[in-house]
């Protein structure tokens, strides 16, 4: 093991899936300056700065990806994507099935997102349920520096457009990293703790407002099991329903707003697929549905906390 | 050129323009009969796709939009295929899931077609940095309209490309129309070709309704982006004369300004000029003609006769 940030992290996964498969290339805003060590090893033809038009470097990126190079870009902060959005939706992720499958778009498309730095809502929108939406695409959001390398190696060797969402509170958390070959598998959730009373279930920055709470609860006799989903789409809805069978009590943990959020996806599988396990309703926690502010206490105001998490399963368990 | 090629190639030309047109008005008239869905149709612009299109090599690689079956005809797609794929059917290229609008076809080298206004653009660079990368020869040819070029992603597109040496040939087919607003009620220029200027690229204006002229400029273009790797921006100035898709009464359009071109048919003239330079005889063009017919009369049938896609198609081809 080795203990790095989750920044670190991307660029390991980027030097070695580059070194692995010479078809892997990265570019975008500032890449080139940023992953300068990316440039001295590979070139200037694999590592490339951009004009600053996400259109164009989505676009290129779908062009290239379906025409044998794998590229990497990155978007800098996900309100951005929407420059992006006709390349990324229309193109990348519809364009294989309306060619009856003559095209493949193995591209990764980076995008940070998500309260830490009081960058406001033109630099913070937790967008990510738009992708999970939208036919085509994988949508990843990791929430350690493990799994920040072993998913972007994975996603980076995927066949198909992959929407990969850095939550910027956790860029720069050392964590520990396994030394060596780490490929975490898309569509696989991990369950960072185990628990038999209440299943918390969430992804990115929050996974760690779960195990916090479930740190408290266990002090006071609530066993509680957090699944990070990791993977967004496809999304393991066995990992999750299993749990919920096992617990009967579901709170659902994320960022983003509420509204048509990944929570309401994962309550309706679990009311229509574990419905009887259910002791109570299946709980979301999440932000509300306003841009994400910038002054401090407003932007942390919008983030689900341990606190509430521990509120809520309390209700929930009746203690 | 001696005699003999110059009658070949005027032959294909001419043979090319007539196939497109007589297979976009069998679509238009299998839709007005209630047979095929809508289709938009470009008619009246056939010289830009045959004249372009056969100025290519065969590892070039083509991007096209909603007006593609020019492009795809030319490039020798099969018209059954085709028609099946407008018609919805599970012979068609994209196995009955493009419909009429974005037909790719990669054995071709026609590739990642797209309805989107602007998608070809955008595209176009990516398939340009890969041939690049790949150390090909290959030119990439991407055709767009007026329209497209109103659109942001146009400037990003040839800037990129234009930076990065990019091996593009962006075919600005100028039809004066944008669905069903004039070209003069979205920009104050006429020409498309001048922008390049602005990306240290060579810009040309053809006139798009006479082939050869198209052809020529088109392999001087492509010679030129071969020789250099830097991409071209060729302009060809023409006219839809049908609506923007079937069905389309054209109300809207200044009949004048429709008789105008009308009379300036690229088939037509092309006929009148082979014919008063004798490169080909009358026999010769009307034996091309009847040929067409047998094919787009077999294209029709066969197309009709196919099966549509099964039920589970529905769910497959997402993911790769
Ligand atoms: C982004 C987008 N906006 C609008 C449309 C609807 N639409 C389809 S074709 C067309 C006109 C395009 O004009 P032009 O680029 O000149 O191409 P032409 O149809 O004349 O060949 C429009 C508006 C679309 N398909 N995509
Ligand atoms: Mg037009």
């Amino acid at each position: 093991m080795s203990t790095i940030t989750a920044h670190e992290a991307i660029g390991q996964a980027l030097a070695e899936e580059m070194r692995r498969d010479s078809t892997v290339i990265a570019f975008g805003e500032g890449v080139a300056t940023k992953r300068h060590e990316l440039v001295e090893e590979f070139g200037r033809a694999r590592v490339r700065n951009t004009p600053l038009a996400e259109g164009i470097i989505a676009g290129t990126a779908a062009g290239a990806a379906a025409t044998g190079l794998r590229p990497v870009i990155d978007l800098l902060f996900a309100p951005f994507i929407c420059f992006a959005m006709d390349e990324i939706v229309n193109s990348a992720g519809k364009l294989r099935y309306m060619s009856g499958g003559q095209f493949s778009f193995p591209m990764v498309t980076l995008a940070m997102t998500g309260a830490g730095w009081g960058v406001g809502a033109q630099h913070n929108h937790n967008n990510e349920a738009w992708f999970v939406h939208s036919p085509g695409l994988k949508v990843v959001m990791p929430s350690n520096p493990a799994d920040f390398k072993g998913l972007l190696k994975a996603s980076i060797r995927d066949d198909n457009p992959v929407v990969f969402f850095l939550d910027i509170g956790l860029l720069y958390v050392p964590g520990e990293v396994p030394e060596g070959e780490h490929v975490v598998p898309l569509g696989k959730a991990a369950i960072p703790r185990e628990g038999s009373d209440v299943t918390l279930i969430s992804y990115g920055k929050t996974v760690h407002a779960c195990l916090a709470a479930a740190k408290t609860l266990e002090g006071e006799g609530i066993s509680a099991e957090v699944v990070d989903l990791r993977t967004l789409k496809p999304l393991d809805e066995e990992a999750f329903l299993a749990s919920v069978r096992k617990t009967g009590r579901a709170v659902v943990v994320h960022e983003a707003s509420r509204t048509c959020g990944v929570g309401a996806e994962v309550a309706a599988t679990i009311a229509e697929k574990s419905f009887a396990s259910l002791a109570g309703p299946v709980v979301r926690i999440a932000g509300p549905d306003v841009p994400a502010p910038s002054s401090y206490p407003l932007e942390q105001a919008f983030v689900p906390s341990a606190a509430q998490i521990v509120t809520s399963v309390r209700g929930l368990v009746g203690k | 050129m001696d005699m003999e090629s110059r009658r070949e190639s005027a032959r294909a030309l001419f043979q090319s323009m007539v196939l497109i047109r007589a297979f976009e008005e069998r679509a238009a008239a299998a839709q007005a009969e209630g047979k095929a869905p809508g289709t938009c149709t470009s008619v009246g612009q056939e010289a830009s796709a045959a004249g372009v299109v056969k100025a290519l090599s065969s590892n070039d690689l083509i991007l096209t939009n909603h007006r593609s079956a020019g492009h795809l005809l030319a490039r020798g797609a099969d018209p059954g295929r085709m028609m099946a794929e407008v018609l919805g059917k599970a012979t068609g290229y994209c196995k009955g899931k493009s419909g009429t609008l974005h037909i790719s076809v990669k054995e071709l080298g026609v590739i990642l077609t797209s309805t989107i206004v602007g998608g070809e653009l955008s595209l176009a660079t990516g398939v340009g940095l890969s041939v690049s990368m790949q150390g090909s020869d290959a030119v990439v040819a991407c055709f767009f309209g007026d329209g497209a070029a109103c659109e942001g992603i146009f400037h990003e597109s040839l800037n990129l490309a234009s930076l990065w040496n990019l091996p593009v040939l962006y075919v600005c087919e100028n039809n004066q129309w944008q669905a069903f607003v004039h070209r003069k009620e979205t920009m104050l220029a006429d020409h498309i070709s001048p922008r390049a200027a602005s990306y240290g690229m060579d810009g040309v204006t053809v006139d798009g309704n006479d082939v050869e002229a198209v052809n020529e400029a088109a392999r001087v273009a492509i010679a030129k982006i071969r020789e250099t790797r830097k991409p071209f921006l060729l302009e060809t100035y023409t006219y839809r004369t049908r609506g923007h898709y079937e069905p389309d009464d054209q109300t809207y359009v200044d009949p004048e300004e429709l008789a105008s071109w009308k009379a300036r048919d690229p088939i037509a003239s092309y006929k009148k000029k082979l014919l008063a330079a004798g490169t080909v005889s009358e026999a010769d063009l009307a034996a091309i003609q009847r040929e067409v017919e047998t094919t787009i009369d077999g294209a029709f049938l066969f197309a009709s006769e196919s099966p549509y896609p099964a039920a589970e198609e529905l769910l497959t081809d997402v993911y790769a």
